[in-house]
């Protein structure tokens, strides 16, 4: 015990923990012994294709799926132990919207804040609050299932804020929004942050990714491929600056040894040439001078994308 | 390093010692479950009529109808009775079996597999044990309600002679309770609507074979053990001899069968929806 508080009086414990966690389904392994920790205030992402462990991993800290092995530790607690106690200070946001369909919007927060143990008075108060927070003060007394996809998110967001949460976790919280919700979402999500709540996100959106995340894991096929903030991981799995030149369909193929050795790294592609490189525009009045003729070129920074694709691969996931 | 290992010793014996139903599964917060069934409830006022009506038209047909060809018979503890009031307490267990089965079957149902409703509930501190105890509580207050409108019946019509009838309401909370747990126990294992008809098959032999329209007596020797397991059965004893104020030790029995009935689907509901939902 004397060791633990030591420690807690030197630097504050993560609030997430997790040291070669396991998740198996029957003989499938859906992640494969990762090591995550989550501190106070930041914003922590998992970002990764479809089926590559994000949610089971997520579950698991959410204290609704047992780990299979490996240690984990949420809010200095076992989640297979104190699953209760965890949750009661977590909001959970899933990928699949469960509000309850049989009760209205203001009830779906008051009734949620009960089954936090919260008084009638605080749930009363707090859902006029978070429908203010959410923009749907004027649909207070509607039915859930009147509501756009955009807004029952928002509903979800705000249901999940009712016992103010130390951790929220968000399981691809903007999947199949439109543009406006997604970026009243993150601006919802901006705001959370920057009152404190540390947020726990996966998504396979890589501008929310860099939106909102100060450090996120890439996680593939169940294993952490990479880690670090989003500056970081652009430094260090893929260039400054991408030039790409756009080809007929078939023809990309003939350019790759012509632009040998004017990129870091050449990617060719069935309809275009990447090359990633610290400056564009000379790698493009260099592919020029080699008489390359492309369909057309674009010089452009560098994103989370490129390093995504290049650690995940581009084939598709199903 | 030791203290560490000592802790998750310490955890993993505990965890041994509650295998039965495994730590953090249960967080007292049963009654907010409920609490969510009573404030959708406000919504269903006309469910609830054309759950009342269907006993009491049964209850006029027998006095009505019945009644005239089977003017009396010996009810417990050898006394005389009319048909229509040995046949109304079986009737009202019968009732609260119906709401409570109903409300279980169809309504859980809808929540498992369409609504997700309990993985949002899951997300906050309460465990399937809450769910399973709030929802099996709020079935039981539905079948009681039924019970309690049709005793108003056969209060109206003169069916309830004694005093004693007031006991039967009781006795309806524990029926219903029963039926609502072992419902929920059974829908678990349902994957599509059609199933449901594997409840009707059961419940409907339950309502005509649980000694509901004559004494156990009628039955042979041999097949009395079958219809004695049929819970509704053990509830319409009850219910019967309290309507005509005959208490007797035998009444333990019964009540230890329906309870040890729904602490069985108690716990085989909170087994499944731990199963289902929280993988």
């Amino acid at each position: 015990m004397a060791a633990v508080g030591e420690r807690s009086a030197r630097e504050p414990s993560p609030l997430v923990s997790a040291k070669a966690l396991v998740k198996r389904f029957g003989e499938f392994e859906a992640v494969r012994g990762i090591d995550v920790e989550v501190v106070k205030g930041e914003a922590f992402g998992f970002l990764g294709p479809n089926g590559a462990g994000k949610s089971s991993a997520m579950r698991m800290v959410g204290c609704v799926s047992p780990r299979s092995d490996g240690d984990l530790r949420v809010l200095d607690m076992d989640p297979q132990v104190d699953g209760p106690s965890i949750r009661a200070r977590l909001g959970v946001v899933p990928q699949e919207d469960n509000l309850d369909t049989e009760l209205s919007i203001r009830q779906n927060l008051q009734v949620y804040g009960r089954y936090f143990g919260l008084s009638r008075a605080h749930v009363r108060a707090k859902a006029t609050e978070l429908m203010e927070f959410a923009q749907l003060t004027e649909r207070a007394d509607d039915e859930v299932d009147t509501l756009s996809g955009g807004m029952k998110r928002r509903l979800t967001i705000a249901r999940s804020l009712v016992n103010d949460p130390d951790l929220l976790l968000l399981d691809e919280p903007t999947t199949g929004l439109d543009p406006q919700a997604r970026h009243l979402l993150w601006d919802r999500l901006f705001r959370l942050k920057q009152l404190g709540v540390t947020l726990l996100i996966t998504t396979h959106y890589m501008d929310e990714a860099e939106q909102l995340c100060d450090r996120l894991v890439i996680m593939d096929n169940g294993r952490i491929v990479a880690e670090g903030s989003p500056p970081e991981l652009i430094a260090c799995y893929s260039s400054r600056e991408v030039l790409e030149l756009r080809f007929a369909p078939g023809e990309s193929g003939d350019v790759a040894s012509t632009v040998d050795g004017l990129a870091d790294r050449v990617e060719v592609l069935p309809d275009r040439v990447l090359l990633y490189t610290e400056n564009g525009e000379a790698a493009l009045s260099a592919t020029h001078a080699r008489g390359v003729r492309p369909l057309s070129c674009l010089v452009r920074r560098s994103t989370l994308e490129d390093v995504f694709l290049r650690l995940t691969g581009r084939t598709l996931v199903d | 390093m030791a203290a560490n290992t000592e802790i998750t010793g310490a955890a993993r014996s505990r965890a041994a010692t509650l295998r039965i139903l495994p730590p953090g599964l249960y967080a007292g917060r049963a009654s907010k479950v409920l609490e969510r069934s009573l404030l959708v409830s406000k919504k269903m006022w006309l469910v609830f009529l054309s759950g009342i009506v269907e006993p009491a038209v049964y209850l006029l047909a027998f006095q009505i109808g019945f009644g005239r060809l089977v003017t009396e018979v010996v009810g417990p503890g050898g006394e005389v009775m009319s048909y229509a009031a040995f046949v109304a307490p079986a009737l009202m267990m019968a009732s609260a079996m119906n709401g409570a089965v109903y409300d279980a079957t169809f309504n859980v149902f809808f929540k498992i597999r369409h609504a997700r409703t309990y993985e949002g509930m899951l997300a906050t501190p309460v465990g399937p044990v809450d769910i399973a105890m709030g929802e099996i509580s709020w079935s039981m207050l539905r079948g009681g309600l039924y019970a309690v409108a049709f005793l108003a019946i056969m209060t109206l019509l003169g069916l309830s002679g004694s005093p004693w009838v007031v006991l039967l309401v009781p006795v309806a909370l524990l029926v219903a309770f029963t039926f609502a747990a072992l419902g929920m126990a059974c829908v678990t294992f349902i994957r599509t609507v059609s199933q449901f008809d594997y409840i009707q098959l059961a419940v409907m032999p339950l309502f005509l074979f649980s000694a509901t329209f004559y004494p156990l007596s009628v039955y042979p020797e041999p097949l009395r053990p079958v219809v004695q397991l049929s819970p509704l059965y053990h509830g319409i004893e009850l219910a019967r001899e309290l309507s005509v104020g005959v208490v007797e030790p035998a009444m333990l029995g019964h009540v230890g069968y329906l309870a040890a009935l729904a602490a069985l689907g108690l716990w085989v509901t909170s087994r499944r929806l731990a199963g289902l939902l929280l993988r």
